[in-house]
């Protein structure tokens, strides 16, 4: 793999109060393909997502240990921005999260807050992220309806239009299907194979034919350690630990 | 039963032999006592029948006090009554002084009352950390609730109107009734503030949104509805009460409107308060002091039909 390293986690450790629950982990993210996280719940796939923007910082009483590298520059570093670092890192949820405000206001709130005030670049912008989310033909007509409205794959996609709409390096997405019938799962899934060509994509998900589908490389998780990460195919089809093909067939997780 | 247990704890008992058992049991029982069942149907029936009764009691307290009210008072209520000031010692003439002072007095209380109570509530619920200030903090404000109104109306004599030397004024009277109002603020804004989805927060914060940023476009507005919820029991409050204001901003008598926030003005329910129990005429003024509770309900409850359509106006726009 010669492909440029957008995001690199080194040793690294994360603590939530005396729970020990990211342990030891390396692990590269390559520019412009999908990682996927897997592994049965709780064993810290979300976690680590969640340190990869800082919003792990919300939560009271935790401790990182170790180095996360976006583009040479430690996102833990005490003179790190947080915020101008989400910016760059932008993150969708596992529930479709729309605000209630209006799809247009929607897509428009990262622009807003990042200070940009210009009415015609937003709603350029606007129209040109809804159309990169395949959203645009569905919402058009009702740009200034509650986002509330929309079913959940169309909240769901929105929320994505929302996150690219600021133009980020890197899309985290936490088992952004998870909430979804099979067409909108089919629907974010198409979504994220053409967002790659221009976003690094870090995804988690529950669903083992999905990250075969979407993903480039996979990583493995098990009671806090990654257990192996390799090609989505090589993953799937060779694994090299027990751990990780019994976790692939199904029979525990 | 003794039987029964040993066979529960039998490592083989298995699922369906326990299950055997309770049906069999159950099957006694009914064969044994038949009137059991419907016994608690009826002890139910009452149980539930108490409850949708204490419910009603609510609502039918209310409507005895408006229809009371309405039948002993509508015959005060003409236009000169809702126009003019009192004439005579007070047994003739009207109550818009009354009227002008309690709506300044609520406005004022919210005015003062709401953005504090707002700002707290934010500080409470988002920024604080868990720990000693903030139990203290929060005992504080229980406490405020609980304090009497007329402790309130002392403290307000007391600080604003001698030791502040605001004097008798709309401006100690609001401050003293924004003072009484902030418990219930506080507490409807930090439930309010509880409801909006962490979800919302993390997204915002997510698009590289300041936290300022985040309480401010989203969540506020949000929280809006119920904190107004919140602002309609406030004014209601501060509408109808009389100690709080009798010794910091009403007086028995002036026949002059307010022309500044440091003038003293008369208020509804002090004036209630003075026709029945210090006037010079109190039985030749009863119709006016009903009129004049009249009149004090339905601003109360006007005020309340405002905030309310204003707040299902907001959750409309919201979904």
């Amino acid at each position: 793999m010669d492909d440029l390293i957008k995001m690199t986690a080194k040793d690294l450790d994360f603590y939530y109060g005396d729970f020990h629950a990211l342990i030891d982990i390396s692990l590269d993210f390559y520019e412009n393909q999908v990682t996927a996280l897997i592994g049965p719940s709780g064993c810290g796939k979300s976690t680590l997502l969640r340190c990869l923007n800082r919003m792990n910082d919300l939560i009271p009483n935790i401790r990182v240990e170790g180095n996360i590298i976006l583009d040479g520059h430690d996102i833990y570093d005490p003179n790190v921005d947080v915020v101008a670092l989400r910016r760059r890192v932008g993150m969708v949820f596992q529930k479709p999260n729309p605000f209630p405000k209006t799809v247009f206001e929607n897509v428009a709130y990262g622009l807003r807050v990042n200070g940009i005030n210009d009415k015609a670049f937003i709603s350029e912008r606007v129209e040109k992220t809804l159309r990169q989310a395949a959203l645009w033909e569905e919402v058009k007509d009702r740009l200034h309806d509650s986002a509330l409205g929309l079913s959940g794959g169309q909240q769901q996609r929105l929320c994505i239009a929302r996150a690219m709409a600021v133009e980020p390096e890197i899309l985290l997405m936490d088992e952004p299907c998870s909430a979804l019938d099979p067409i909108a799962t089919q629907k974010i899934e198409e979504l994220i194979h053409q967002l790659k060509k221009t976003y690094t994509i870090i995804i988690v998900t529950h669903n083992m034919q999905q990250a075969a589908r979407v993903s480039d490389i996979t990583g493995f998780f098990y009671l806090g350690k990654l257990i192996e990460t390799d090609k989505a195919e090589t993953i799937f089809t060779r694994p090299k630990f027990t751990q990780t093909s019994d976790y692939i067939t199904g029979r525990f997780g | 039963m003794n039987e029964s247990n040993t066979s529960y704890m039998g490592l083989n008992s298995g699922l369906f032999p326990k299950s055997e058992k309770v049906q069999g049991e159950k099957t006694a029982v009914s064969q044994a006592k038949p009137g059991l069942l419907s016994r608690r149907k009826i002890f139910q029936r009452f149980m539930f029948f108490l409850f949708r009764l204490s419910a009603a009691i609510n609502g039918i307290a209310l409507l005895i006090i408006i229809y009371f009210l309405v039948v002993r008072g509508w015959r005060a209520i003409n236009w000169t009554f809702l126009t003019q000031p009192p004439m005579d010692s007070m047994t003739k003439g009207g109550i818009f002084p009354c009227i002008v002072g309690t709506l300044c007095l609520s406005l004022g209380a919210i005015l003062v009352a709401l953005p504090i109570g707002v700002a707290s509530a934010i500080y409470l619920n988002e920024y604080a950390k868990p720990g000693r200030i903030l139990r203290i903090i929060r005992l504080g404000i229980n406490n405020l609730a609980g304090v009497p109104s007329i402790v309130f109306g002392l403290f307000g004599l007391a600080f604003f109107v001698v030791w502040l030397q605001f004097g008798v004024s709309i401006l100690s009277g609001a401050l003293t009734l924004g003072a009484m109002t902030l418990p219930v603020i506080i507490g409807a804004s930090e439930e309010a503030l509880r409801g909006v989805p962490d979800t919302y927060r993390e997204a915002s914060l997510g698009l590289g949104a300041t936290r300022w940023q985040t309480i401010y476009k989203v969540v506020l507005p949000t929280a809006l509805p119920g904190i107004l919820t919140g602002a309609i029991l406030g004014i209601s409050r501060a509408a109808g009460e009389t100690a709080p204001i009798m010794f910091t901003a009403a007086v028995f008598f002036t026949p002059a409107m307010p022309s500044s926030i440091f003038d003293e003005i008369m208020a509804l329910p002090y004036h209630i308060y003075v026709l029945a129990t210090a006037g010079t005429e109190i039985e030749a003024t009863r119709h006016l002091q009903y009129g004049t509770a009249l009149v004090l309900i339905v601003l109360v409850l006007g005020l309340n039909l405002i905030a309310i359509i204003y707040r299902a106006h907001l959750r409309r726009k919201m979904h």
